[in-house]
């Protein structure tokens, strides 16, 4: 099976700080791939930059069979990929509403933008019931909820997923997780940086574990969930 | 009695000029943290079209038309020549580009039309007046609140219901992930401008047509003032600058009516004490800026 995205000495820069020094990894059509390591790792800069919020330094990204290394933010939910970030960030001021109609602001083709309505308000019933509300009243895990829903409005092939169960409710991260799992079930490729590094290897296929900037372990999820470095990586003695 | 009455209508009429004003400064800060201080010279571009356009001998409506558009052009064009080069640069930066673009525009009007202050020709009916009980209020006053309700119910209407409105207010809280959504940088901040501009336009036509001139240095007083507004609604707020808009407007008209006569001269100071009195109770504003907020959190 091919790569749907396929990164080659990736750097992310910011000022002097080097948050990513050359990573190399791939994402396969229809995998979870867990993106694993400590704060400060670069996990979080890695998504960022692949989406274009912050400027790729060097290296390659390649979506689809295109290079989109140097391309606007903009141009990546239409072309198939988008991000859910840290934090949710959906627009509170907003109503539930406003914000999944904004999920598919760059999608031009009306009859995919009515089946996202649909497969959305069908995942999710309580934004259905809540599409009034200022998405800003919504519970922590109702707003990661939207979250995901808006970003599923574009229809993507590639889904990333920065820390989508911090701060929530263990149940309702038992929840996402689940969630998870029904979106790979649906045909979306998903990438997601996590803390929860055991729900995260359960869910998952595969993972790349991210240390200083560098990938320091890769494999299958069972096979990361034994390794030595999984411990040192967060411990930081890797 | 009356005269409360009277001037309570000039307040709404002034207040309202000042709100489309604070607006147009409101909705270009809200998306791209820039206060546009030549926003001005837009409302003196429109100026001058009417003139122009009233020595001709153009229909005043089409005069008007032909005004407010040269504003929303002007800014459109501000936008794409002046500030989009600058766009990632400090607030200062662009700040300072503003004060320049500002300055440039008045030495051009100074040189190329005329230093000194041109008669604008209205229509007759714009002076005349009508009587409402002991009221005698002038058409023009009727015609400028008129105009804010309408543009305020339009602005209210896009901002709510166009998916471009949305955008904009999906832009001004979180610029980063509307452009996750494929929400377009430039035509979100070229639409925020357009807007912007055709506020300044209307604004220009409402602040001609209680003067009947226009000189280079026109919009330099009334911007200022909306900036007080905007300052005194909640820098970013759009609700906010409405209502600082119309506070300001009835801090003014009321001083101005009711001060003794021997405290007349300190009529701008004083109106400025109560400025700064509201803000210190209200330090964010009257109706601060959610994303404001939220961002000192």
């Amino acid at each position: 099976m091919s790569a749907l995205l396929s990164v080659q000495s990736f750097h992310v820069h910011y000022g002097a700080v080097e948050a990513v020094r050359g990573i190399d990894f791939e994402i396969r059509e229809g995998e979870i791939i867990a993106l694993l390591g400590a704060n400060g790792a670069g996990k979080s800069s890695t998504l960022n930059a692949l989406v274009g919020l912050v400027p790729v330094a060097a290296g390659t990204v390649m979506f689809d069979g295109s290079d989109i290394t140097h391309n606007a933010p903009e141009t990546l939910a239409p072309a198939g990929l988008t991000l859910s970030p840290e934090g949710r960030r959906v627009f509170g001021t907003l109503s539930v509403a406003e914000n999944l109609l904004m999920g598919a602001y760059g999608i031009r083709d009306k009859l995919a933008v009515a089946a996202a309505w649909d497969r959305v308000y069908t995942l999710f019933p309580i934004l259905h019931e809540r599409r009034d509300q200022f998405a800003g009243t919504l519970s922590g895990g109702q707003q990661q909820m939207l979250a995901v829903g808006r970003a599923l409005m574009s229809n993507p092939r590639l889904l990333l997923l920065d820390e989508p169960s911090l701060g929530l409710a263990p149940k309702i991260v038992e929840q996402v997780f689940e969630l998870i799992t029904l979106l790979r079930d649906q045909g979306v490729t998903l990438a997601v940086v996590e803390q929860n590094v055991a729900m995260a290897l359960e869910v998952a296929d595969r993972g790349y574990l991210m240390s200083g900037g560098r990938i320091v372990a890769a494999g299958s999820a069972a096979e990361l969930a034994q390794s030595d470095s999984l411990q040192s990586a967060y411990l930081g003695a890797g | 009695m009356d005269l409360i009455l009277q001037q309570t209508v000039n307040a709404f009429a002034l207040g309202g000029t000042y709100a489309l004003l604070a607006l147009g400064l409101a909705v270009v800060f809200s998306i791209m943290g820039l206060i546009n201080f030549a926003h001005g010279e837009l409302m003196t571009i429109a100026g001058y079209v009417l003139m122009y356009c009233g020595l001709a001998g153009f229909p005043f409506v089409l005069s008007v038309a032909l005004a407010v558009s040269a504003a929303v052009a002007a800014a459109v064009l501000m936008e794409r020549i002046a500030f989009r080069p600058v766009r990632n640069a400090s607030g200062a930066t662009m700040l300072v580009t503003s004060f320049a673009i500002a300055m440039i525009l008045q030495v051009l009007f100074q040189n190329l039309i005329s230093a000194r202050s041109q008669a604008v020709v209205l229509p007759q009916f714009l002076s005349a007046s009508v009587q409402f009980g002991g009221l005698i209020i002038g058409i023009n006053k009727i015609a400028a609140i008129a105009a804010t309700v309408i543009m305020l119910v339009f602005l209210d209407r896009f901002m709510k219901h166009q998916k471009t409105g949305i955008a904009m207010r999906a832009s001004a809280e979180d610029f980063a992930v509307a452009r996750l959504m494929g929400i377009r940088a430039n035509t979100v901040i070229a639409g925020a401008f357009a807007l912007s501009g055709l506020l300044a336009g209307v604004a220009a036509v409402l602040w001609v047509s209680q003067r009947a001139s226009v000189d280079p240095l026109m919009g330099f007083t009334p911007v200022l003032k909306a900036f007080i507004a905007a300052i005194l609604g909640g820098l970013g707020s759009l609700r906010g600058a409405v209502a600082g808009g119309f506070l300001l407007g009835f801090i003014e008209i009321y001083l101005a009516a009711f001060l003794p006569q021997e405290l007349q001269e300190f009529r701008d100071p004083i109106g400025l004490c109560i400025v700064v009195a509201v803000l210190l109770f209200r330090p964010n504003g009257l109706i601060p800026s959610l994303a404001l907020k939220a961002e000192k959190v």
